[in-house]
């Protein structure tokens, strides 16, 4: 239902509400599965990061609505044939394990936090660092591609200013009486 | 059966009310205290004409509030703008479900509980940038801007400073965590960590001296300079509660929750619950505190303190931890 309205309601800052929606019923259906540490990191990671990062790009962007309605009616054939080979993996799935469910672990035998970090950590840890080592490259990647250095701009650099000491900045001087002072400096 | 299941649903009503209502009374309180308390640190009386030291004042700006008239800006998304005062208040109120008052005295005691304390945090930024975007006015869409980037990035050193307790306890539980602390509270051996913590929840309730997306003298209020009235109300007790939240997050993590500091007969008379809004009270004095004395932070400088000092701090100082932990063989053994 969530779902729809995202893809649905006029206003794009809406969608992103109602996406964030969505994030929350799948965090209930893993509460649903016992699974409540995958429900709570995808409420801190999708909902609190992530989704806050989307609302901040949409909210910027200043989104031409007739334009959406032209891409809409042009991509509407392409889009329905990939929802519709979704929709038939979807049930081809549901079909083939509505019946067998028994190969999940019983819920509750073992601690669902301790069984992902045995997993992750002890089981697959080489594939688990790969992928940590692929998303460190992505990300250097995108810092590697928006950093530009501007000549010109005035920074202030913490360093110099917290190495500077009293005797260099601060200059104390007795003026006589009535005689003023000749230079500023 | 139908009767049984009433009297569950009652009970749970009644318990649910029992820490509502009590932490409401808190939050009225916490607000004269603040003004009462900066008051004398300035120099001054603060409020102190309704009642007796001013303690009907927090009654008397209740109805004040709730006499005024509800402003809905012409401009504004509707129902974004109603929906997000109400957003930040219950978020402020459902995380307190899992935090313990005394061993066995939890509304509910679930595995992952201080998980869920930092999810329910991390959801407080959409009550504010919600707010803000809704409000359609520049300075409260400013605020909101500020106020998400900043909470976002406290987040990252604040999880690294759960992890290295997490280290220490083998657990998520909070009733874990805190008998973890009998012999030692974690604010000794973890106290580099106890004063990031304390300074990022300060970020993270957008209080002083970070408290930029209210910045008065640049953005007016910040998010919420076009409420009036209740929704504005909401707003004021959700960030006033969201202070009893972190402080007692903080107790709860590095001040041993409601054990007594020393295991032994004097303190050990006064009972857990006691020792647990105590222990609350201190940290909210250092709130107001520090609203008193310090001045607001910049932003590039509140970003650098963020991203460039305390995250990679916190970060070192988990492989530290998990190191030491290994070396002296003393890791927690984890339950199952």
């Amino acid at each position: 239902m969530a779902g729809l309205m995202v893809v649905s309601s006029r206003n794009p800052v809406h969608s992103v509400l109602f996406l964030i929606l969505a994030f929350f019923n799948a965090a209930g259906l893993f509460i649903l599965l016992n699974a409540e540490f995958l429900a709570m990191l995808l409420v801190v990671v999708y909902v609190g990061a992530v989704a806050v990062l989307f609302l901040f790009v949409v909210m910027m962007l200043d989104i031409n609505y007739s334009e959406l309605r032209e891409g809409f009616q042009k991509y509407r054939s392409l889009g329905l044939l990939i929802g519709a080979v979704l929709l038939v993996e979807l049930l081809a799935t549901f079909f083939e394990y509505s019946g067998n469910v028994k190969s999940l672990p019983s819920p509750g035998a073992v601690h669902n936090t301790k069984a992902l970090g045995q997993v992750i950590y002890t089981d697959y840890i080489y594939l688990f660092q790969l992928a940590g080592l692929i998303l460190l490259v992505a990300m250097i990647g995108a810092i590697a591609l928006t950093l530009r250095k501007r000549s010109g701009v005035r920074k202030q650099v913490i360093a110099d200013q917290n190495s500077r000491t009293r005797a260099e900045t601060v200059k104390l001087a007795k003026v006589e009486t009535g005689a003023g002072v000749k230079e500023a400096s | 059966m139908i009767e049984q299941w009433l009297i569950d649903l009652a009970w749970m009503i009644a318990k649910i009310l029992a820490v509502v209502v009590p932490l409401l009374i808190a939050v009225a309180y916490l607000t004269l205290a603040e003004r009462r308390v900066i008051g004398f640190m300035q120099l001054r009386k603060g409020p102190n004409v309704v009642g007796p030291f001013g303690m009907f004042q927090p009654f008397a700006d209740a109805l004040k509030l709730m006499a005024k008239e509800t402003i809905l800006p012409a401009g504004a998304d509707k129902v974004v703008f109603i929906i997000a005062p109400m957003l930040t208040f219950i978020l402020a109120l459902v995380a307190w479900a899992v935090i313990p008052f005394d061993a066995g005295l939890v509304l509910a005691d679930i595995n992952v509980g201080i998980l869920y304390l930092f999810a329910i945090s991390s959801l407080g930024v959409y009550g504010v940038i919600m707010a803000g975007w809704a409000s359609n006015s520049k300075y409260a869409f400013l605020g909101a801007l500020r106020s998400a980037a900043q909470m976002v990035s406290y987040e990252v050193s604040m999880g690294l400073v759960i992890i290295n307790v997490l280290i220490c306890v083998g657990s998520l539980n909070l009733s874990d965590i805190i008998e973890a602390q009998r012999d030692m509270w974690f604010a000794l051996p973890l106290l580099p960590m106890f004063i990031v913590f304390f300074i990022s929840t300060l970020a993270e309730t957008n209080r002083a001296p970070f408290d930029l997306p209210e910045g008065e003298s640049e953005l007016v209020a910040g998010y919420f300079v076009e409420y009036s009235s209740m929704s504005f109300a909401l707003f004021f007790l959700g960030e006033y509660a969201n202070m009893i939240l972190m402080s007692a997050m903080t107790t709860v993590l590095f001040l041993g929750g409601w054990l007594p500091p020393f295991d032994f007969a004097p303190f050990t008379w006064i009972p857990g619950p006691i020792w647990f809004v105590l222990k609350i009270m201190l940290c909210l004095f250092v709130f107001l505190w520090v609203r008193a004395t310090t001045p607001r932070y910049r932003y590039d400088q509140l970003m650098r303190l963020g991203w460039k000092i305390f995250l990679p701090f916190s970060l070192i100082y988990v492989v530290l931890t998990a190191g030491f932990l290994m070396a002296f063989d003393k890791l927690p053994v984890i339950g199952g």
